[in-house]
C-alpha cells in the first residue's frame, strides 16, 4: 500500500516491518525457551547459537526494532488522543528519530562490546 | 462472496459489534505496558546481563521468584496478542475476502494460540532438574 505522505508513509512502513520482525523473533524465542523443560544440556546448546557474531548483529537489530516500534507507538497514541498534535506529526517524527539514534549509540556499543 | 451491503473496500462493515474499538484500545493499552515490560526485559537481559552469561542456571535462578514468572507471563500474553492483532490488521489490508483470507487467518490464529499455550506451559510448569 502506498500513501502520498513522506514522513507519515515511512513511519507507517517502519512500524509494520519492525512489528512483523519482533513478532517473528517472539515466536522463535517462545520455542527456544520451551527447550528449558528438556534440561540444561539441550537448552545450553541451543542458547549458545545466539553467541554467534551474526546473532550479535541481530541482537542490536532486535533492540532497534523494539525501540523504534515503542517510540513510534507513543507518537501514534499522542496523535490519537490529542488530535491537535496531528499538525506537528512531522516534527514529532523527527524528535522520535533523534531519541532513537541517541539511545541506539550507547546500546549498540554496550551490546557489541559484551 | 463479496456483498456491497456488508463489505466496503474489501473489508466487512462492523455490525453491532464493538470488537474493533476494543482491539484499537487494546493496542494502545498493551503498547504502553509493553513499552515498560519489553524495554525493561531487553535492558535486563541484553545490557545489564548478556547472552554470554544467560544459560540454564540463569533461568533457574530467575524463575525461582514468582515475580519474574508473572512478569514474563504478562509480557508473553500482551506481546503475543499485540503482535497477532497487528498481523491480523496487516493481513486484512492485503487479503480480499475469500478462501485465501480464511486460510491465512486460520494459520495465524492456530500458530498464535499454540505459541501462547506452549509459552504458558513452559513458564508455569518448569521445575529445575
Amino acid at each position: 500500500m502506498i500513501y502520498k505522505g513522506k514522513e507519515g508513509q515511512w513511519s507507517w512502513i517502519f512500524h509494520r516491518i519492525t512489528g512483523i520482525g519482533v513478532l517473528l523473533f517472539l515466536a522463535i524465542h517462545i520455542i527456544d525457551t520451551m527447550l528449558i523443560g528438556w534440561g540444561p544440556e539441550i537448552y545450553n546448546k541451543v542458547i549458545a547459537i545466539y553467541r554467534n557474531p551474526i546473532f550479535k548483529i541481530g541482537e542490536v537489530g532486535l533492540f532497534a526494532a523494539v525501540l523504534y516500534h515503542a517510540l513510534n507507538g507513543i507518537r501514534i497514541i499522542l496523535i490519537d488522543f490529542i488530535p491537535e498534535t496531528t499538525k506537528y506529526h512531522r516534527q514529532i517524527f523527527y524528535v522520535e528519530m533523534l531519541l532513537f539514534f541517541l539511545a541506539m549509540i550507547p546500546v549498540s556499543f554496550l551490546m557489541l562490546s559484551h | 462472496m463479496q456483498n456491497s451491503e456488508t463489505f466496503q473496500n474489501g473489508r466487512p462493515i462492523p455490525v453491532n459489534s464493538s470488537f474493533e474499538l476494543f482491539a484499537w484500545f487494546f493496542m494502545r493499552l498493551s503498547g504502553i505496558l509493553l513499552l515498560l515490560l519489553a524495554i525493561g526485559h531487553l535492558v535486563i537481559m541484553h545490557l545489564i546481563n548478556s547472552i554470554d552469561t544467560i544459560d540454564y542456571q540463569f533461568v533457574v535462578n530467575r524463575w525461582k521468584t514468582p515475580f519474574w514468572r508473572s512478569y514474563d507471563g504478562l509480557m508473553l500474553f500482551l506481546a503475543l496478542l499485540h503482535g497477532l492483532n497487528g498481523l491480523r490488521t496487516i493481513l486484512d489490508d492485503y487479503l480480499r475476502p475469500g478462501a485465501w483470507r480464511i486460510f491465512w487467518l486460520s494459520i495465524m490464529y492456530t500458530t498464535g494460540f499454540i505459541l501462547l499455550f506452549v509459552g504458558f506451559l513452559t513458564l508455569f510448569t518448569f521445575q529445575p532438574k
